[in-house]
């Protein structure tokens, strides 16, 4: 049983240019884990400071959004296809004005980040 | 971090850039929507400094009537000339839509006459279209539920772009034969607006095109700020107590609150804390629920309404439109498919204002949040009509019957007239006993 999987433009920096797996992945938690086996450098930059998967990370299984399909209880089917798609969001975070939000860094974790990322 | 943010693109100094709005790295100007780091939604940012000088009350009353009034503020580069004159709508004051619904001091900023194409989406195209042109696009698209493929196709004609238009095959054909007039290239799917859109983020990273609501998202968003300058300049450069905003994807709400933001920082309007209320339909309420559950998480729903401009299941900035009402003391609410309908009768009946089915579903959500207690009467609201019903009339199929003709004489006439009066306030009667119903 293998599962192809379509990975976006975003994540290919971390990926050495891959776009797209097989996998053998038999639901969601598996996928991401083999993933992360297969990229270690994109490990930290999908799951944020609490170990969850990153929200604005999608996942459709042949054009249907995983959470219609039950999510991670969703048992993959051999030759489905998954699409991972981030977000496509445009909106204000908050009332602050975008210049004065205080930066909470992926990386120090630190409010005020000194990291020149 | 507070970087100085001018820096020069060509031989021009540019004062935004993009930041993400998580980790908050910073990119130089380019079609680009997610983070490569976290993946988040990147954000424009502006030299705040540099707006000091450059937005000022004198510096937008020499402007054009149009949202390129607020240029200096919205992120295109400095010597930009827009080829469309979009946006300025008026800011209708209200009082017998007030009268009926319970309100005192209510206003509508009617974008049923935002021109060109008669709906809010000509302001974001117009910003999206003018970085399409920065970027050397050649082509250009969108995924639609109407408005936005309207607004595309029209100011794409006229700044001679090839424009694919992606939308869901089951879209008014009104909204379809409106874009296609323009010479786009319609692309109907067999699906939802979230299959649509889905479509769109696949395709604008395998062509070299500019999308204007997935790669220039960013830039795309900034031109609903200039719903928030409006609303404030039309005031006299105040705020309003509550805004009640149409909600689809959910930028709108938040890119009015960070235009009323702008404006105080800048001092241009008085510190103010404006309560946000949110509109949708309940065949279509994720950020809704969210908001009346506390919650900022939106599970996505698969959409059923007729308001099909609204009919975003998987709302991308579903978190940040539930946060921006919650942190302002505001609610949000979603009305039925009758509700939506009867609304916009009403506000034609009351106002003059011929809104589409999104207009329905802000106009009857502002009038449930007045019978609720959630807006005082007295408070100064304003409602945001986004859409104009030339474009939505089959939600109105069966609510008027066609007279019989009568023949070119006097008597004929008389004898309807007759018929009509007593037919009229028999109808008047009954909708004083529904305005009190409302109540």
């Amino acid at each position: 049983m293998s599962v192809k999987v379509l990975l976006p433009n975003a994540f290919q920096k971390h990926t050495n240019g891959a776009r797209e797996i097989e996998s053998k992945a038999a639901n969601l938690p598996q996928l991401i884990e083999e993933i992360e086996v297969s990229f270690p450098a994109l490990k930290q930059h999908l799951r944020d400071s609490d170990g969850q998967v990153r929200r604005f990370i999608n996942f459709y299984v042949n054009d249907e959004d995983i959470r219609f399909l039950g999510n991670e209880k969703y048992s993959f089917k051999d030759g489905d296809e998954v699409l991972v798609i981030p977000s496509i969001a445009g909106g204000s975070e908050s009332g602050i004005p975008a210049r004065f939000v205080l930066c909470c860094c992926s990386y120090c974790g630190q409010e005020d980040c000194l990291c020149d990322n | 971090m507070h970087l100085p943010l001018s820096f020069i693109e060509g031989d021009m100094a540019v004062f935004y850039e993009l930041r993400c709005r998580d980790c908050g790295k910073r990119f130089p100007n380019e079609p680009l929507s997610s983070c490569d780091e976290c993946f988040s939604p990147l954000e424009v940012v502006y030299d705040m400094d540099a707006a000091k000088r450059t937005f000022t009350r004198e510096a937008i009353a020499a402007g054009p009537p149009s949202m390129w009034r607020y240029q200096s503020l919205l992120p295109v580069p400095q010597d930009y000339q827009a080829p469309t004159p979009a946006g300025f709508t008026p800011l209708l004051d209200a009082p017998r839509l007030a009268k009926r619904i319970g309100a005192k001091n209510l206003f509508l900023k009617n974008d049923a006459v935002c021109l060109p194409t008669l709906s809010f989406k000509d302001r974001v195209v117009s910003v999206a279209l003018a970085n399409a042109k920065v970027f050397g696009f050649d082509t250009v698209g969108c995924s639609s539920t109407g408005n936005l493929a309207t607004a595309v196709a029209a100011q794409a004609a006229r700044m001679g772009f090839k424009t694919y238009i992606l939308v869901p095959a089951d879209l008014e054909p009104a909204k379809i034969l409106n874009t296609q007039v323009y010479g786009a290239t319609l692309v109907r799917v067999d699906g939802n607006y979230d299959h649509v859109n889905r479509l769109s983020s696949q395709i604008a990273e395998r062509f070299n095109w500019g999308f204007v609501n997935v790669n220039l998202r960013p830039y795309y968003a900034e031109g609903s700020k200039t719903v928030g300058y409006e609303i404030a300049e039309q005031l006299g450069w105040k705020l309003p107590d509550n805004v009640v905003v149409p909600m689809a994807g959910g930028s709108l709400i938040t890119k009015i609150r960070k235009a009323f933001n702008e404006l105080i920082e800048l001092g241009l309007v008085a510190e103010k804390q404006v309560r946000f209320f949110g509109a949708q339909a309940t065949g279509c309420s994720p950020i809704s629920t969210a908001v009346k559950a506390g919650t900022d998480l939106i599970e996505p729903q698969r959409p059923n309404t007729i308001a099909r401009s609204l009919a975003i299941g998987n709302p991308a900035d579903g978190p940040y439109a539930a946060r921006a009402i919650q942190q302002s003391g505001g609610w949000a609410e979603d009305v039925s498919d009758v509700e939506i309908v009867s609304a916009i009768q009403e506000l034609a009946e009351t106002e003059g204002v011929f809104t589409e089915t999104a207009g329905g579903v802000t106009t009857a959500v502002t009038a449930r949040l007045y019978a609720h207690g959630r807006i005082s009467p007295d408070d100064l609201t304003v409602a945001c009509i986004t859409g104009n019903g030339l474009k939505t009339t089959d939600a109105l199929a069966g609510k008027y019957d066609v007279e019989r003709a009568i023949r070119p004489r006097m008597a004929d006439f008389e004898e309807f007239v007759a018929q009509h009066e007593v037919h009229g306030v028999a109808i008047e009667e009954l909708a004083a006993v529904g305005a009190q119903n409302v109540r």
